[in-house]
């Protein structure tokens, strides 16, 4: 087995992850999902999916390991959330809202995977290999 | 205070998420699908024993949320292309919805 991480970067993990998961939290107070198509957590999801995928980008992201995964397994992975989303398509299929839970699962998977490939032309894939072994993308 | 709870739950889910990727991750990303699957299962089960309020906040939306990923999720089924992406990206999306149905069910 590979040795653990360096507690540092776990500290990073865990302090990124906190105000991810907070601004989510905010997004939801103001923006209330509803019973409807959840278009907040859809919004979340794919501004945090861009998000991560524009992080190769930066220089000051790719020269840092610590930034690297504070800000991407830790803010944005606290920021999205993958739970939520099988929850909301769960209540629309007990509901009987087969058609409104198979979209929301489907544009949200389309939109996010889409936004990836749009971040990722900022930056190159030499970059997206040096993040990806950083553990940017955990 | 519920921002708080949220925090708390969240430095408690993020950091287990890291750390099962970082053992389990390999060409197929299995940590990240099974972070995804089991926070899955587990709202799934909170949300069955109608737990709310500022315990939700800190089991649901804090470690839950915290737990699984959409992010790292997107750019990991990109990164592994048409074939093993789209195989890994159906396993996620579904295998989280039935673990939730499951749990539910369970809870």
């Amino acid at each position: 087995m590979r040795p653990a991480p360096p507690w540092r970067l776990v500290a990073a993990v865990a302090v990124g992850g906190a105000v991810g998961a907070v601004l989510r939290w905010s997004v939801g107070e103001v923006a209330p999902d509803g019973s409807g198509f959840p278009f907040g957590t859809l919004a979340i999801n794919l501004l945090g999916s861009f998000a991560l995928a524009l992080l190769p980008a930066l220089d000051a992201v790719r020269r840092s390991r610590l930034l690297t995964v504070g800000l991407g397994p830790g803010l944005l992975g606290g920021f999205t959330t993958l739970s939520a989303t099988s929850e909301q398509a769960r209540v629309l299929l007990a509901d009987d809202r087969v058609l409104v839970a198979a979209s929301y699962l489907l544009v949200t998977l389309g939109a996010c995977v889409a936004g990836v490939a749009l971040a990722h032309r900022w930056s190159s894939p030499a970059a997206q290999r040096v993040f990806e072994a950083a553990e940017g993308n955990e | 205070m519920t921002p708080l709870v949220v925090a708390l739950g969240a430095a408690v889910g993020a950091p287990l998420r890291f750390l099962a990727g970082h053992w389990l991750d390999g060409r197929f990303p299995w940590g990240t699908l099974l972070v995804n699957v089991v926070g899955s299962f587990l709202l799934g089960l909170l949300s069955a024993r109608s737990v709310d309020g500022d315990v939700m906040a800190l089991l649901g939306t804090g470690v839950c949320g915290g737990f699984t990923t959409y992010s790292a999720f997107a750019v990991k089924a990109h990164e592994l292309g048409a074939r093993t992406g789209s195989t890994y990206a159906a396993a996620t999306v579904l295998g989280a919805l039935a673990a939730c149905v499951l749990g539910f069910a369970l809870g």
